[in-house]
């Protein structure tokens, strides 16, 4: 044996690496630039939001702040004015957890629902309204946003009357979530169906011998075993509904503007001199919630994006 | 189409009288997807303490028929009776029904007690009697030592245990299995094979089992149902499917390996019928047909490999010859390969014996254990 | 069929037949719990928009008034406004523009990354995070680079190339490209996670198969993969076009529309009339156009993609 394999010569062991091969410097350049031009508006982001007003009109924006000042950052969330309000951006901060939390609930809760009972309990039409539903999700939302606004205005008189309370929906936290919730609702349905899909279906028909009904099965059996899917629709939910600016500007008022709304207000004011240390630290404020949530989530995240795209 | 219709209706009323009243009743039960018609008015009775195997290979309707009587699938038309009680449109859980899985279908968040007693809790039965209920499947099935682990932690045969505990604790007449033992491998599927007939052996609950394998069906059941089409071709003991398959179909389903055919036709030959098979005359005598054969028909011989006897080509006694084409060693035994004029023949043989390839040998067939098939409706005559 | 008719009616009954429930009630948990899911179908997406599609036939000003029936006037009138003109051609350019620029900037990015190199996932990170940030964030952030006095052209000035001029936000010919760079900078993360999930999806044994034969890579690219992604174009197509007509906050964040009308979009046109300029008439009729080119993309996607399997 030794024999046989001393005859062959040439090269043996581990092919050798060429670090340096013109393709690796081509594929690592072109990834190293594209890197760049994707960090800029991050870095300056973060190093306008640093200088002070004098060192901004003497420099670039590229270049490191010389004197680092969290003023801007100060002045941002809780100085700034829109209109007459100069409480800065932390109104709508809390406006816009306040819109967050019970929209997000409210629309994984309905969606998980949907999405179980479409894999599981279909009945004659659960497909139809499906379609309807997905292809819903393609509608520009100003086609349907004036009715809305109808519908939430007559809800709302309406709870008022039975109730005998001023209770509004138009222009109230309310509204908007429950516009959060039908908006996210196809996309959502979507991604719960597809998963309740993939559990075997012998697992719910165990449960149906077991004498485990609709709402049993939902939460006894799928539930607690569908944890990471939940977590994909929060992150889904929570990038969504921070970064919503449209739904915000329409259904709510100036006092209930959530974060992106009043954003906006503050750096497109036209009313006296424009402080960009002030607008970026605004900006990056604004930006931090979902960012933290991409950088903590990784491929959750991508995998609640991926999720929209990938039919089934 | 009168005709059929009166045949069947004729059994509905016969069980009701009968003192041994059937575990499982079927009446006419019709399912369809939509414009695709799975099963079609099918009748099935099954008796107390029978275990009957439901067999055909996949998509004949065998697991629709099991869901339609766990409850699992609605019912396009028809009856089911469990016990005597029409339970068409009862809920799964509301059917004295226990079933086990394929996939095993434990629920992965819960322990192996808390799936056993899943279903008692659901029940709303005191704790005690989910206790000690719990306690006696697992000690039946001996999995007492892992009442406090996860599906995720169990091997596959222990998981199908637990799934068989899992319809034992539902003290109930009926239990249901849906192809159990094919996610497991060769040597775990024999063992729990063994242990489900001990199983019945010890309970006498019915049971109704689907699979494909007819081995699984062969050595369990007391019945065995043959299915294809949505429709049972045969519904006997083992053995007489064995050897009197009903028709063509179940007769080249059944047995491994399959049934040699040959065709022929019955010819009158000294005063009684007898088979002309290409050039060769082969007596009739011993074979148990359905009723008396008339000579001058186009017929089937089926002859299955261990009941061919392998002869010298000059013996006299010998029904034909046969060319040899290869010899497959199997082990215990060897199978032999024959070409009769230009008909495919298999013949099993002591694994010592040789015959050279291109040989010419004399073959006898055992009549008694022979089908001979209507080549038009391919019934078993 | 009579005869078979009589034997079922004997079967039924024998032995205390139990009579089939009534369709409505089997599952009815079921049925409960997908009432906002049918809602949202029937009431939100036909029901509203088939509202906004009527009343754009009607004067409405102010008030939506079902009884003023004008026919086509909305439409006539909407076609004679150069403002709207302004921003079909302003969506037509974006939209081609960006379609074009994210397919290919995300395939090859999702190429490069999928060439098993070092750090991918640092990359990966880098290329899909601004897709976490809403469109205000990402206008305002293009908005402060974008400065002519103090971002790049301003930089590139100060470093001695006095007649260097990169001013799109204020200029009104490519004002829209200056929008397209932030659109682009945002979305094409995204659609680079689609490729890459599209490539992970080839079997390596193609990648052997074309490596025995020495077929180079980037010719199996054009040759093999790309025609082999087909239906991951075809996603990715659908997801940016229904992406580019909603387009609204990033404009309204980086120039308002301006200067001028020059950066105005349909979805902007839309709002503003109904919400600003009380003549909800035009705005249901821009809105119905909106729908209207929605449709002209995926009716022909739908019908390709369902289309062909109408069987199940």
């Amino acid at each position: 044996m030794t024999d046989a394999t001393a005859t062959y010569t040439g090269p043996h062991g581990p092919k050798p690496k060429r670090r340096l091969s013109p393709t690796n410097i081509m594929l690592y350049g072109t990834l190293f630039v594209v890197a760049v031009y994707y960090l800029l508006p991050l870095y300056v982001m973060i190093v306008t939001s640093l200088k002070g007003m004098p060192e901004i009109r003497l420099g670039n924006v590229f270049a490191p702040p010389v004197e680092v000042t969290f003023e801007p950052w100060v002045k941002a969330w809780a100085e700034a004015c829109t209109g007459i309000n100069c409480d800065g951006l932390s109104r709508g901060f809390w406006n816009s957890v306040q819109i967050l939390v019970p929209s997000v609930i409210l629309s994984i809760a309905v969606a998980s629902v949907n999405g179980y009972a479409l894999a599981n309990w279909k009945f004659k039409g659960s497909e139809v309204f499906f379609t309807i539903l997905i292809f819903g999700a393609f509608i520009p939302y100003q086609v349907m946003i004036y009715p809305i606004v109808i519908l939430l205005r007559e809800a709302g008189e309406g709870i008022s009357a039975v109730t005998g309370t001023n209770f509004r929906l138009m222009g109230s936290i309310w509204g908007l979530v429950i516009v959060h919730t039908i908006f996210g609702m196809p996309i959502l349905t979507l991604l719960f169906r597809n998963y309740f899909t993939s559990v075997p279906e012998e697992l719910f028909k165990a449960a149906r011998v077991d004498g485990a009904g609709f709402w049993g099965i939902y939460f006894r059996i799928m539930l607690p075993m569908s944890l990471p899917i939940f977590v994909v629709a929060i992150i889904l939910q929570v990038t969504g509904i921070w970064n919503d600016f449209l739904f915000g500007v329409i259904y709510t008022k100036p006092d209930t503007y959530p974060m992106t709304v009043q954003l906006n207000n503050i750096v497109n004011s036209v009313q006296g001199v424009k402080e960009y240390n002030v607008n970026m630290a605004a900006t990056l404020l604004t930006g931090l919630v979902p960012l933290v949530i991409y950088f903590v989530s990784g491929k959750l995240f991508v995998r609640g994006i991926a999720a929209g795209a990938v039919k089934g | 189409m009168a005709l059929t219709s009166e045949k069947l209706a004729e059994p509905v009323a016969a069980p009701a009288l009968a003192e041994d009243t059937p575990s499982v009743a079927i009446r006419n039960l019709d399912l369809a997807f939509g414009s695709v018609k799975v099963l079609q008015n099918l009748n099935l009775d099954i008796r107390q303490g029978e275990f009957l195997v439901l067999l055909g290979s996949s998509g004949c309707g065998k697991s629709t028929l099991l869901n339609c009587i766990a409850g699992l699938l609605d019912v396009t038309g028809g009856q089911i009776f469990i016990n005597e009680r029409n339970v068409t449109w009862a809920e799964p859980s509301e059917r004295g029904i226990g079933m086990v899985f394929q996939s095993y279908a434990l629920y992965p968040q819960m322990s192996v007690r808390g799936n056993l007693s899943f279903g008692l809790k659901n029940q709303r039965l005191p704790k005690a009697e989910i206790e000690e209920r719990v306690n006696r499947a697992a000690g039946i099935l001996q999995i007492e030592n892992l009442l406090d682990r996860k599906p995720a932690a169990l091997s596959g045969g222990q998981r199908q245990r637990v799934a068989i505990g899992r319809a034992l604790v539902r003290d109930v007449d009926v239990f249901l299995f849906d192809e159990p033992l094919s996610n497991l491998d060769a040597k775990l599927r024999s063992e729990l094979r063994v242990e489900i007939k001990r199983l019945h052996q010890k309970l006498s609950n019915t049971m109704v089992y689907v699979t494909h394998d007819q081995i699984e069906a062969l050595t369990l059941a007391d019945r065995i149902a043959i299915m294809r089409g949505g429709v049972i071709q045969q519904l006997d003991a083992p053995q007489t499917i064995y050897n009197k398959p009903a028709n063509l179909y179940v007769a080249g389903f059944i047995g491994s390996p399959s049934m040699s055919f040959l065709d022929a036709e019955t010819v009158e030959s000294g005063g009684t019928t007898a088979l002309q098979v290409g050039a060769r005359t082969v007596p009739l005598d011993g074979y148990e047909g359905e009723g008396p054969l008339a000579p001058g028909r186009k017929v089937v011989f089926g002859v299955r490999p261990e009941h061919i006897v392998v002869t010298d080509a000059a013996d006299p006694a010998a029904h034909v010859t046969a060319t040899v084409d290869l010899d497959e060693p199997m082990g215990s035994d060897s199978l032999l390969w024959l070409d009769m004029d230009g008909h495919k023949l298999s013949v099993r043989i002591a694994s010592d014996a040789n015959y050279a390839p291109g040989s010419t040998v004399g073959l006898s067939f055992d009549l008694s254990k022979s089908s001979i098939f209507d080549t038009q409706s391919e019934l078993r005559l | 069929m009579a005869v078979a008719e009589s034997t079922e009616a004997e079967a039924q009954t024998e032995r205390a037949p139990a009579k089939r429930p009534n369709r409505l009630f089997r599952n009815l948990n079921a049925k409960i719990a997908s009432i906002p899911m049918v809602a949202t179908a029937l009431l939100i997406f036909v029901g509203c928009t088939a509202w906004t599609i009527y009343h754009s036939f009607t004067k409405s000003r102010l008030l939506p008034a079902p009884d003023k029936w004008v026919g086509l006037d909305q439409y006539e009138r909407l076609w004679n406004t150069r403002r709207w003109l302004v921003s079909i051609e302003n969506l037509a350019i974006y939209g081609i523009c960006s379609l074009i620029l994210s397919l290919v900037i995300g395939f090859t990015l999702a190429a490069l990354l999928d060439r098993k190199i070092r750090g991918e996932a640092v990359f990966r990170t880098i290329f899909l995070y601004p897709f976490a940030l809403s469109f205000i964030v990402t206008g305002l952030v293009w908005q402060w680079i974008l400065n002519p006095q103090f971002g790049i052209q301003g930089v590139v000035q100060r470093w001695g190339w006095e007649s260097f001029t990169f001013d799109p936000l204020n200029n009104a010919d490519i004002v829209i490209y200056g929008i397209l760079i932030a659109g682009i900078w945002q979305g094409s993360g995204f659609i680079m996670i689609i490729m890459l999930a599209g490539l992970r999806g080839i079997d390596e044994d193609i990648w052997k198969a074309t490596r025995v034969e020495g077929i180079p890579a980037w010719k199996t690219y054009i040759l093999v993969i790309i025609p082999m992604m087909r239906p991951i174009f075809v996603t990715a197509l659908v997801l940016i076009a229904s992406g580019i007509i909603k387009v609204y906050d990033l404009v309204v964040a980086q120039t308002s529309g301006g200067p001028g009308i020059a950066s105005e979009v349909p979805a902007k046109y839309v709002i503003e009339k109904m919400f600003q300029a009380q003549n909800l008439g035009q705005g249901f009729a821009a809105s119905t156009m909106m729908l209207l080119s929605v449709l002209i993309v995926l009716i022909p996607w739908a019908y390709l993609e369902f289309g062909g399997k109408r069987r199940d």
